[in-house]
């Protein structure tokens, strides 16, 4: 069994407290964690401006061919994580048993990680709006047009309390090591092997450890995270956005509530789009944020849920090693149970429909583990309560409502597809703020363009933008 | 188990015994019983004054239930032989609900003079000052902790937190309201600890000391520089790895290197204050707790049958017995679990270790309160 130590500025600590992962399905322990309290997370960010003194020494441009070849081992490597040596297939495994995610959904954020990081020059470059790197790094430079602008790190590490069960947001906080920024980590206590792997691909390939500290343990870890860290990101619901809702030093992850949006002069055609519709709900199990959960649409609604129905309502359990594996097992069973009945009090309310219930039991309840099986519903108006839902299993609410309130009463989107010819229509999709990110066409919620910054950039998050004036004397 | 150790052992029980057959005799006469186990009798299948003879006699009792302590009238607590006697009563939870409360007479000052007992004397020296840097309010910590520095002959200063209103701030999820209200109590310990009261001594729940161990390195000084040199913690969960971390990085090394020691507590309003065996790096920083016998004792119990101990290491749940004349309570199972060990030369008797929230209940508990 696999014992992963937490890393204090890049040094392994043994600690005397262990936590167990288990398989999902046996429970059986896969690994062992050792983990500490919020006292030692508080001392050692005391010093966490020697972690980007460490990243100063290396050039932002040699830090980039690092985190690239990085990405390859990470993607392809035997790499020590903990006491042993990590190949791609054990890690698979490993993030598979814990996680309940199937194994082939396990290698695809796998390479979305490792493409970010092979990619990070682009990434970069997009992010800063083409700014020369070493404007972060030295804090000034000139901007190419004869002005000097400035940017000044508000933090020299950057935190992160990760979550239990989505490897796919690590992406997230890889661009901070080639911006010179340390990392502090939480790793989520069922998928602590992202962040463990990563790391020690990052420091297999020449980036100084120092850089890096990894605190497995309970709440009161993450509660010092965000407390010493001048700036921190965290995963988690609703209600966890909402806490830090504000807070200029809090990046909070939520759910997404992406939706796609048919306009009337494409509704009629609606079947060209179904394809795009399925993917958008049910892959990665519809546990990701850029999954679709709100379909809608003027018309024909009912004949929509009913084909989206006919695709993913025979979906069912398959063991994680098959490649048509699609659900995702909850790895803590009442949190499936609880979803369910949060779904039967949707259902109970007058005017929406169940389009899925023709295809059999949802809730499939196992010794250690439980499933959700896909389900659509119908919404006979944005009214509806389970129009602004979402749910960690594939379940997308295709909800009526006519085109001129729809951007007023969509609510938080993460990513909107917006399928419409109509221009005014797009351009005040354009202007909604509701709208993250915003899809124009046929786009899945779930594809990701990386060279477009995603929600909160992180430059703006790290770095202050300042004036910065030099005169010869 | 040594032969020697066996021996005092031995003798241990043989206390025990006579001193639960004296306590059993109290609470249950008609002259000197509370109203409470007096009424209580009359539903026993029999009669305590004949038929408990021995420690392990107690089973013959249904196991104690806690909603007995929620709501009054509190006087049916209180031994006829007693009468007239001043009363304080002390509550326990609370958060929501009726508070438990338990009534005492001198049970908490006889708790803390044979806990004095157990402190060695040169980091607990007598006539040092004290801090207790904890819960007061209806709880018994901040007279108790009072009274150990009196009995020691010293002056204790006090701050106060309410474990209620940090209990409603997690719920709630007020996480920067409860760090400003933990900052609030912790200057207020700085601004003692760096008034030239002279010290010395400090009672903390582990989160407060480890929260005055940082702010007072954040002012550029530390735990041993403001003069500490007993740390009395307890209150909330232990484990090794926070010991260590105690031991190690905030106090800058064992007690030899350091000059500063700290014993480990597990209490409860209804037993007293069990005492750690000290604790070492040697022994991995592994935290054995021995009850005050016989004044209260402590076994660690099967899962599945309550009257059964486990065998030495094994792990069980931890039930508890206490029996002074000013209360009695024969066997309640604690929110906890841990591993059962053997008697030592200190403690002759059972010892628990490893003492965490009992796994099923653990979901529902909130742990680290304070």
């Amino acid at each position: 069994m696999i014992t992963l130590s937490p890393l204090r500025w890049g040094k392994p600590y043994e600690s005397l407290d262990f936590k167990d992962v288990v398989h999902f399905d046996t429970g059986q322990p896969i690994a062992r964690i050792g983990t500490v309290g919020g006292g030692i997370v508080g001392r050692d960010i005391r010093h966490a401006e020697k972690a980007r003194q460490a990243l100063l020494q290396l050039s932002p441009s040699e830090l980039i061919r690092r985190c690239k070849h990085a990405a390859e081992l990470f993607e392809k490597g035997d790499l020590k994580v903990g006491d042993s040596v990590q190949g791609v297939d054990d890690f698979v495994h490993q993030q598979s048993a814990s996680t309940g995610l199937p194994e082939h959904m396990c290698r695809s954020n796998m390479a979305k990680n490792s493409f970010v990081l092979s990619n990070i020059d682009q990434i970069l470059d997009c992010l800063t709006r083409g700014l020369e790197l070493s404007i972060f790094s030295k804090g000034y430079g000139e901007e190419g047009r004869g002005v000097i602008v400035s940017y000044q790190a508000q933090t020299p590490v950057l935190g992160a309390v990760l979550p239990n069960n989505s490897p796919g947001v690590h992406t997230l906080w890889l661009p901070a090591v080639p911006l010179q920024i340390g990392l502090v980590l939480k790793p989520g206590s069922q998928e602590p092997w992202t962040p463990y792997r990563m790391v020690s691909a990052f420091i297999e390939a020449g980036i100084p450890a120092e850089a890096f500290s990894l605190y497995p343990g309970d709440h009161d870890v993450g509660g010092a995270i965000m407390a010493k860290t001048s700036r921190s990101m965290i995963f988690g619901s609703a209600q966890t956005v909402a806490q830090h809702a504000g807070n200029p030093n809090v990046q909070a992850h939520g759910p997404g509530f992406s939706k796609i949006l048919l306009g009337d002069d494409v509704v009629d055609d609606w079947e060209n789009y179904l394809d795009l519709m399925v993917e958008s709900v049910l892959s990665n199990s519809g546990r990701s944020c850029i999954n679709c959960s709100g379909i809608w649409a003027s018309r024909h609604t009912k004949e929509i849920g009913e084909a989206i129905a006919r695709r993913i309502g025979p979906v069912d359990v398959r063991p994680p090693s098959d490649p048509e594996a699609q659900l995702a097992a909850f790895t803590v069973p009442a949190m499936a149970t609880g979803t369910y009945a949060m779904v039967q009090q949707d259902l109970a309310e007058s005017g929406v429909t169940d389009l899925t219930a023709e295809f059999g039991e949802k809730l499939i309840e196992r010794d250690h583990c439980a499933y959700l099986r896909p389900m659509v519903v119908h919404a006979d108006s944005p009214d509806r309560q389970v129009a602004s839902k979402e749910y960690m299993f594939p379940f997308v609410s295709v909800v009526a409502c006519p085109q001129s309130e729809m951007l007023r009463r969509i609510g938080p989107t993460l990513v909107g597809t917006v399928l419409t010819r109509d221009q005014p229509w797009i351009d005040a999709a354009g202007s909604c703020t509701e709208i993250d990110r915003l899809n124009v066409g046929p786009i899945p919620t779930n594809r990701l363009n990386w060279l477009q910054p995603h929600e909160g950039n992180l430059i703006d998050f790290l770095f202050r933008s300042r004036a910065y004036q030099i005169a010869e004397f | 188990m040594d032969e020697l150790v066996a021996k005092q052992a031995a003798e241990a029980l043989d206390v025990l015994n006579e001193h639960t057959l004296r306590t059993v005799h109290w609470h249950f006469s008609d002259d000197t019983g509370s109203p409470f186990w007096l009424e209580k009798k009359q539903e026993l299948n029999f009669d305590p004054l004949t038929e408990v003879k021995s420690f392990a006699d107690l089973k013959k009792f249904p196991l104690f239930e806690d909603e007995w302590l929620r709501g009054g009238p509190i006087r049916r607590w209180v031994p006829k032989g007693h009468a007239g006697k001043p009363v304080y009563v002390f509550e326990t939870g609370g958060t929501t609900g009726i508070p438990k409360s338990r009534m005492v007479i001198e049970d908490h000052w006889k708790d803390y003079e044979l806990f004095s007992e157990t402190l060695p004397e040169a980091y607990f020296p007598k006539g040092s000052n004290w801090l207790m840097l904890g819960p007061s309010g209806p709880r018994r910590l901040r007279l108790a902790v009072e009274h150990l520095a009196q009995h020691r002959d010293g002056i204790c200063f006090c701050i106060d937190l309410d474990p209620r209103w940090v209990v409603k701030l997690i719920k709630k999820g007020w996480m920067e309201h409860l760090e400003e209200y933990k900052k609030h109590c912790i200057e207020q310990a700085v601004t003692i600890l760096t008034a030239g009261h002279d010290v010395k001594c400090v009672f903390a729940t582990p989160k407060l000391l480890e929260s005055l161990g940082e702010a007072l390195e954040e002012r550029g000084t530390s735990i041993a520089e403001v003069g500490i040199t007993g740390i009395f913690s307890g209150g909330t969960e232990f484990t090794p790895q926070w010991t260590r971390f105690c031991v190690e990085e905030l106090f800058g090394g064992s007690p030899e290197e350091s000059g500063v020691y700290m014993t480990p507590t597990y209490g409860n309003t209804l037993m007293g204050l069990a005492c750690s065996k000290p604790i070492r790096a040697e022994d991995g920083y592994k935290i054995s707790y021995y009850a005050p016998q016989p004044r209260a004792a402590t076994e660690v119990v099967q899962f599945d049958d309550y009257n059964s101990v486990v065998a030495y290491g094994e792990t069980g749940r931890v039930k508890l017995y206490t029996l002074t004349d000013e209360f009695f309570v024969p066997g309640f199972m604690e929110r906890d679990e841990g591993e059962r060990e053997a008697p030592f030369d200190l403690y002759p008797w059972d010892g628990v270790s490893g003492v965490r929230p009992f796994h099923e209940l653990a979901s529902a508990t909130t742990v680290g309160v304070y």
